[in-house]
C-alpha cells in the first residue's frame, strides 16, 4: 500500500484484510492426534526391528502366516470410507449408509482374521507374549494396531447407528471426513506393521 | 458483533454465592482462564512436595555420615523429587501460562476444545495424585516398597519385577502415563487453538513471540511425550504380562530403555525451557521499551531448537559405551543446538542494549535468568564434550548444570512471569517490597545451593549417594548447598506470602500496568469470561502500541 504524502497525522488507516480464512479445528486437531499416535507406533516398530532375530528360544518368525486377505480387506476399507464421505457430502444418505456398512464389514473381517491368526499362534505354535522376544514385540505391535482398528470400528459403527436413527445429515460431512482420516491413519499404520512384521523377518 | 450483555454481565452482581457453588464452579469450569489458574495452583501445590523432598535430601547430605534418612528413603525422595519437579511442576507451569495467555494474546474467547481442556487438566491432576498415593498404596501384595525408588528415569533392569517388588514402580508408570495423557490432550488443544482461532489480521508473522515459542513447544510435547507412554506400556507388559522388552535374561536390552527414555527425556528438557524463553521474549522488550531484536531470527531459532532437540538424546548415554561414531554424532548435535540458543541470548541482550530499562521485578528476575542461563549453557557445552562427560557424568557437576537450567532458567523466568501477569489475573499488583525480599533472598539461596555443586562434582562426588565419608574435600560444598536450600525456602515463603497478601491488599493494577503491547493488556484485569467485548483486529506485532500511538503505528514499518 502506498502511503500518502500529506501530513495526515492520526488519520492513517492500516490496510484492510480482504479475507480471513482459518483452518478447520477438527482437521487440525485430528492431524495433531495422528502425529502423536505416529510417534507411539514408531517406538513399537523400532523395538520390533531392534529385536528381529534376537529371540533366544523358539518359536521363531517362520510360524507367522502372512495375512494377505485380511490386509486386502483393511486397505480396501479406506476406499469404501472415501466413497461414504463423498456420498454424505452430496447428501445421499442411503449410499452413505451402505458404504459405511461395507467399511465396517471389511474392518470386521480384518479383526476376525487377526483373532483366528492369534488363536493359531497361541494354541498351535505356542507363541505367546511371554515365550520370547518375537512374541513380546509381535503381540504388542500387532495388538496395539488391532486396538486402534477396534476404536476406529466403534466410532464408524456409532456414526452408522446415528445415521440410521436419522441424526446424520449433509452438514456433518466434514466431521465424518475427519473420522475417516483416523481410519486412513489406522490403514497406513498397517502398511508399516505388515512390512516390518511379515515382509522383513 | 455487538457488545455482550445480559447473563454474563450480571453474574457477579448477584448476592454472595455459597462456598460450594464456587467450588462446583471451579471444578466443572471449561474457561481457559480458570483452568490456567488451576494449573498454576497445582504446580505450586506439587512444588511444595518436591521442595520438601529436596530439603530432606539436603539435610541428609549436610554433613558426612549423617543418619537422618535411611538409604531406601533417600532413594524414594530422590525419585519423587525428580518426577514431581519435571512432570507435576514444570509441565503445569507451562500449560497454565499458555492456557491463560494464548487465547488472550491471539484475540479469541477460549481454546479450540474447551471441554477437552478441562479433561486434560483433571487427568494431569489425577496422575499427580496417583503418583503420590504410592506413599500409602505402593506396598502392594508383596508388602515391599512405598513410593517409587528407581530414579526419575527408571532405568532397566532396576524396574523389572525381580528388583522392584510391590507396586511402587507401577504407580510411577501409571501416574506419569495418566498425567502425560492429559498433557498430550492439552498440547493438541493449544496447537489447534493457535492455528485456528487467531483474530483477524494475526498472521504467522504477527504472532506474539510468546505464542510462537509455545506453538513449537506443544508440537514437541506431541512428538516427545507419546514415546515415553509407549515405553511405559512396554514396562507394564514386562511387569504384568511377563513380556521381555527390557528383560536382559531373555535377550532384552536395558540400553533400549535408555534410548526410549531419553528420546522423550531430552526434548522434555527443551519443552521445559522453551516457556522460559517465551516469557523472557515478552518481558524483556516491555521493560527495555524496545521492540524485540530479531523477531524472525527468534522464531527460526525456536524452530531449529525444536528440530535439533529431537536428535541429541544420547548425550545422556555417553558412558554406556555407544559406538564412537554415535558418540561423535550426538556430541556434534549437542554443540549445534547451542547455536540457536546462543542466538536467543544475543537477541535479548540486543533488545536491552540502548533501551530505557526499568528494573521492575519481572525485569530483575529476567536479568538473573540471562546470567544464570548462560552459566547453565556453558556447563552444558562442557558436558557435550565426550571425554569431559566421561569424567563428570553422574557427578554433582551434572546436578549443578541442570539445576541452573531448570531453576536458574525456568523457575526464575516463572517468577518473572508471575510478577508480570499477576496484575492481569487478579487485578492487583504484587507487593514490590516483599517481591524484592523474595528476589534477593532466592537469588542468594539458589546460587549458594547449586554453585558449590560444580565444585563437589569436579572433586568426584557422585549423584544419588545418600551419604559420604568425611575428608574427601566435599564437606564444605555440601554444607553450603544445604544452607542454600534453607535460604531458598525463606525466599519461597516470601513469594507465597506475596501471592496471598497482594490478592487482598495489592494496589489496583488497571488494565495495562506495564505499558505493554500485546492483546492481553487491552482487556480488563481480570478479564471477563468472554475475554473481549469485540474480537480485536490487528495490523502489527504490537497491536496495543498501534492503538496508543496512532501517529506512529508499527504496521507502517513491518
Amino acid at each position: 500500500m502506498s502511503t500518502s504524502t500529506q501530513p495526515t497525522a492520526a488519520m492513517d488507516v492500516p490496510p484492510e484484510h480482504e479475507e480471513w480464512i482459518l483452518p478447520s479445528k477438527g482437521k487440525v486437531g485430528m492431524a495433531c492426534l495422528i502425529l502423536t499416535e505416529s510417534t507411539f507406533f514408531a517406538i513399537f516398530v523400532v523395538a520390533h526391528l531392534f529385536y528381529l532375530g534376537k529371540s533366544l528360544t523358539g518359536p521363531f518368525a517362520d510360524v507367522l502366516n502372512t495375512p494377505i486377505i485380511a490386509s486386502i480387506c483393511l486397505l480396501s476399507s479406506s476406499l469404501t470410507v472415501v466413497m461414504a464421505t463423498r456420498a454424505l457430502a452430496r447428501g445421499k444418505l442411503i449410499p452413505f449408509e451402505l458404504w459405511m456398512l461395507a467399511t465396517i464389514a471389511l474392518g470386521g473381517v480384518f479383526l476376525g482374521a487377526t483373532g483366528i491368526e492369534w488363536w493359531g499362534l497361541i494354541y498351535h505354535e505356542g507363541l505367546t507374549i511371554y515365550s520370547n522376544l518375537l512374541g513380546t514385540t509381535f503381540y504388542s505391535l500387532v495388538g496395539f494396531h488391532a486396538l486402534h482398528v477396534t476404536i476406529g470400528l466403534s466410532m464408524l459403527a456409532f456414526v452408522l447407528i446415528l445415521c440410521l436413527l436419522g441424526h446424520v445429515r449433509e452438514e456433518h460431512a466434514e466431521r465424518v471426513e475427519i473420522l475417516s482420516w483416523y481410519w486412513h491413519f489406522v490403514d497406513a499404520v498397517w502398511i508399516v506393521v505388515f512390512t516390518v512384521v511379515y515382509v522383513i523377518r | 458483533m455487538t457488545v455482550m450483555d445480559g447473563p454474563i454481565g450480571t453474574a457477579s452482581e448477584t448476592a454472595p454465592v455459597s462456598r460450594w457453588v464456587t467450588v462446583h464452579d471451579w471444578a466443572t469450569t471449561t474457561d481457559h482462564k480458570k483452568l490456567g489458574v488451576m494449573y498454576i495452583g497445582a504446580a505450586l501445590f506439587f512444588f511444595g512436595f518436591g521442595g520438601l523432598e529436596a530439603s530432606l535430601m539436603r539435610i541428609q547430605l549436610a554433613f558426612p555420615d549423617l543418619q537422618f534418612l535411611a538409604p531406601e528413603t533417600f532413594n524414594r525422595m530422590m525419585t519423587m523429587h525428580g518426577t514431581t519437579m519435571v512432570f507435576l511442576v514444570g509441565m503445569p507451569m507451562l500449560f497454565g501460562s499458555a492456557n491463560y495467555l494464548i487465547p488472550l494474546q491471539i484475540g479469541c474467547r477460549d481454546l479450540a476444545f474447551p471441554r477437552l481442556n478441562s479433561m486434560g487438566f483433571w487427568l494431569f491432576f489425577l496422575g499427580g495424585c496417583l503418583l503420590y498415593f504410592s506413599f500409602l498404596g505402593g506396598d502392594g501384595l508383596y508388602g515391599a516398597g512405598t513410593a517409587p525408588d528407581v530414579g526419575w528415569f527408571a532405568y532397566a533392569p532396576l524396574t523389572g519385577k525381580a528388583f522392584s517388588r510391590g507396586n511402587s514402580t507401577d504407580y510411577w508408570i501409571l501416574g506419569i502415563m495418566v498425567s502425560g495423557l492429559g498433557s498430550t490432550m492439552t498440547a493438541l488443544n493449544l496447537v489447534t487453538t493457535i492455528l485456528c482461532s487467531r483474530c483477524r489480521g494475526m498472521t504467522f508473522s504477527k504472532l506474539p513471540v510468546f505464542t510462537w515459542i509455545m506453538l513449537v513447544d506443544f508440537v514437541l510435547v506431541l512428538v516427545a511425550l507419546t514415546p515415553l507412554t509407549a515405553a511405559q506400556f512396554m514396562l507394564l507388559f514386562d511387569r504384568f504380562l511377563g513380556s521381555h522388552f527390557f528383560d536382559t535374561q531373555a535377550g532384552g536390552s536395558a540400553v533400549l530403555w535408555q534410548h526410549f527414555f531419553w528420546i522423550f527425556g531430552h526434548p522434555e528438557v527443551y519443552i521445559l525451557i522453551l516457556p522460559a524463553f517465551a516469557w523472557a521474549s515478552e518481558i524483556i522488550p516491555v521493560f527495555s521499551r524496545k521492540v524485540i531484536f530479531g523477531y524472525s531470527m527468534m522464531v527460526y531459532a525456536t524452530l531449529s531448537i525444536g528440530f535439533i532437540s529431537l536428535g541429541v538424546w544420547a548425550h545422556h548415554m555417553f558412558t554406556v559405551g555407544l559406538s564412537p561414531s554415535a558418540n561423535t554424532f550426538f556430541a556434534a548435535s549437542t554443540m549445534l543446538i547451542a547455536v540457536p540458543t546462543g542466538l536467543k541470548i544475543f537477541n535479548w541482550l540486543a533488545t536491552m542494549w540502548g533501551g530505557k530499562i526499568r528494573f521492575e521485578l519481572p525485569m530483575l528476575f529476567s536479568t538473573a535468568f540471562l546470567c544464570q542461563f548462560v552459566i547453565a549453557g556453558l556447563t552444558g557445552i562442557m558436558l557435550s564434550v565426550v571425554p569431559f562427560d566421561w569424567q563428570l557424568s553422574d557427578s554433582y557437576f551434572v546436578v549443578a548444570h541442570f539445576h541452573y537450567v531448570l531453576i536458574g532458567g525456568l523457575l526464575f523466568m516463572f517468577f518473572a512471569a508471575v510478577y508480570y501477569w499477576y496484575p492481569k489475573v487478579t487485578g492487583r499488583m504484587l507487593s514490590r517490597k516483599i517481591g524484592h525480599l523474595h528476589f534477593w533472598i532466592f537469588l542468594v539461596g539458589f546460587n549458594l545451593t547449586f554453585g558449590p555443586m560444580h565444585g563437589s562434582g569436579i572433586l568426584g562426588m557422585p549423584r544419588r549417594i545418600y551419604t559420604y565419608d568425611a575428608g574427601r574435600g566435599w564437606d564444605i560444598f555440601n554444607l553450603m548447598a544445604s544452607i542454600g536450600v534453607a535460604v531458598q525456602a525463606i525466599g519461597i515463603l516470601f513469594f507465597v506470602w506475596n501471592l496471598y497478601w497482594s490478592a487482598r491488599n495489592g494496589e489496583e493494577a488497571g488494565d495495562d500496568p506495564w505499558d505493554a503491547w500485546t492483546l492481553e493488556w487491552t482487556t480488563t484485569s481480570p478479564p471477563p469470561a468472554y475475554n473481549f467485548e469485540e474480537l480485536p483486529v490487528v495490523h502489527s506485532r504490537r497491536p496495543l502500541w498501534d492503538r496508543k500511538h496512532p501517529e506512529d503505528p508499527d504496521w507502517k514499518y513491518e
